[in-house]
């Protein structure tokens, strides 16, 4: 080992606490389905799908961090996986997601009738 | 296995050999590259199926009508419930995970392999409830109709509940055999026969004349969509799926093609064909990845149980796989928000 490893068994279940938590708060919100998060758009995503997911970074967090023991590790080690992994992410979500709409547009307004 | 543990000291030589700038041992090291790689392949998954489902946005299926089983629930919809059981099942099997990695830090071989053993139950009760999901997806619950156009057809009674085609499907003194291998060619088959022909699922539509047809669209409660005249506007609800009138029920119901039950990889009785795909790939991929998960930990045990590291005085193999089975509670934290939560 090249650092000291300190024993951490309270903020494991601390973390498990968290993840149950925020957890619970996504199936309730995913049954319940209120209206106001429901129904209003925010970039052409409804609120409560914005909420679900920035709950799962914030659960990825957590899990990478304090269960994969990211932050014992250098600096360095973290950016060499994290930065590569959130780069890539957001550029093929973004030209996948674009792309997406704009087929979907074509299939909307085209003359020929495709799924009737 | 010298090269599992580097031992060699050296704070200078940068170059030289035998030091960690990363300050991780290799084999940590290149199962966080793995991860990153695996990491990226399952964001493609997610990342098509994004795709898909933005490019049919009017017409994906909504996930909380489909997964709505839990056991020794029978007829109960229960959305979420029995994912959310999951989830917790892959968190808790983490938490035991990083308490084994703990222990073994610790160079305390009996709780490791304590801890070490929980996680693998863990891991085994979530693919088993993942089979279980499997099998209620593979078999359906009410059964829909593909119509020569490609479009499915589901129905509902006129208080816009949901209607199973065996509570209103006539039976027709027809015979249909199934065609198998032994029967003709030694080419010559095809898939099972649905427990209703086209006709009887259409014969019984006309005899009850209070089921309606669900579309796939997904209803807009909006003036432009209220002057449309072929859907039943008091059943249909904002953001749910369009209920047609008796009389353009009838319509469709004459373009009716194939009897459709359950799921499978060519169309599927919730909607989009390409969502029983994704679900079945990614779901899929992801329990392979679970399944591969507790068989690695199932040697790594043994090896904690024979005493392997005790001797190495390192438990740095346990942190490994440890790496590997957080990340795939990662993915499923994923894989739950995007299949069943948005």
């Amino acid at each position: 080992m090249s650092h000291e490893y300190v024993s951490n068994t309270k903020r494991i279940w601390v973390v498990f606490g968290i993840l149950s938590v925020v957890t619970t708060v996504e199936v309730f919100l995913g049954i319940d389905k209120p209206a106001v998060l429901h129904l209003n758009n925010f970039l052409s995503m409804n609120l409560l799908n914005w909420i679900f997911i920035g709950l799962t970074i914030f659960k990825a967090y957590y899990i990478v961090w304090a269960f994969m023991h990211m932050e014992g590790e250098k600096a360095s080690l973290r950016w060499a996986v994290v930065a590569p992994v959130i780069f890539l992410v957001l550029y093929l979500l973004f030209i996948l997601l674009v792309e997406a709409d704009y087929v979907f547009e074509v299939f909307k307004n085209s003359t020929i009738k495709w799924n009737f | 296995m010298g090269a599992t543990v580097t031992t060699a000291n050296s704070e200078e030589k940068t170059w030289g050999g035998g030091n960690q700038p990363f300050g991780a041992d290799y084999g940590k090291l290149m199962m966080w590259f793995f991860i990153v790689s695996d990491a990226l392949t399952f964001s493609g998954f997610l990342a098509a199926y994004g795709f898909s489902r933005f490019k049919f946005i009017e017409t994906w299926p909504l996930a909380d009508e489909v997964f709505t089983h839990f056991p020794f629930m029978h007829g109960v919809s229960a959305p979420m419930y029995y994912v959310a059981l999951m989830t917790f099942i892959l968190i808790f099997s983490s938490v035991t995970m990083v308490l084994a990695v703990d222990a073994g830090h610790q160079l305390k071989q009996s709780k490791v392999a304590f801890y070490m053993f929980l996680t693998i139950i863990g891991g085994l009760i979530f693919v088993g409830s993942q089979a279980w999901e499997w099998k209620n997806f593979i078999h359906g619950e009410y059964g829909a109709v593909e119509t020569k156009g490609g479009s499915l057809l589901q129905f509902v009674d006129n208080t816009g509940k949901r209607v199973k085609l065996e509570d209103f499907a006539a039976t027709l003194p027809e015979e249909r055999e199934q065609l198998e291998r032994n029967k003709g060619r030694w080419f010559m088959d095809e898939p099972t026969l649905p427990t209703y022909s086209v006709e009887e699922v259409q014969a019984g539509f006309k005899a009850h004349p209070e089921i309606l047809v669900r579309t796939e669209t997904i209803y807009e409660d909006d003036a432009a969509a209220k002057k449309d005249t072929k859907v039943d506007h008091a059943l249909s609800t904002h953001k749910h799926k369009t209920i047609l009138t008796r009389a353009e029920s009838e319509i469709r119901m004459q373009n009716a093609h194939i009897v459709v039950e359950g799921a499978n990889l060519k169309r599927n009785e919730y909607g989009s064909k390409l969502f029983a795909d994704f679900f079945f790939f990614i779901t899929g991929f992801h329990g392979f990845h679970v399944f591969s998960g507790v068989i690695i930990n199932v040697i790594i045990f043994f090896n904690v149980l024979l005493g392997t590291y005790e001797k190495r005085r390192s438990y740095e193999m346990v942190e490994k796989v440890g790496l590997y089975w957080h990340f795939v509670d990662l993915v499923w934290v994923f894989v739950f928000t995007f299949f069943y939560l948005v």
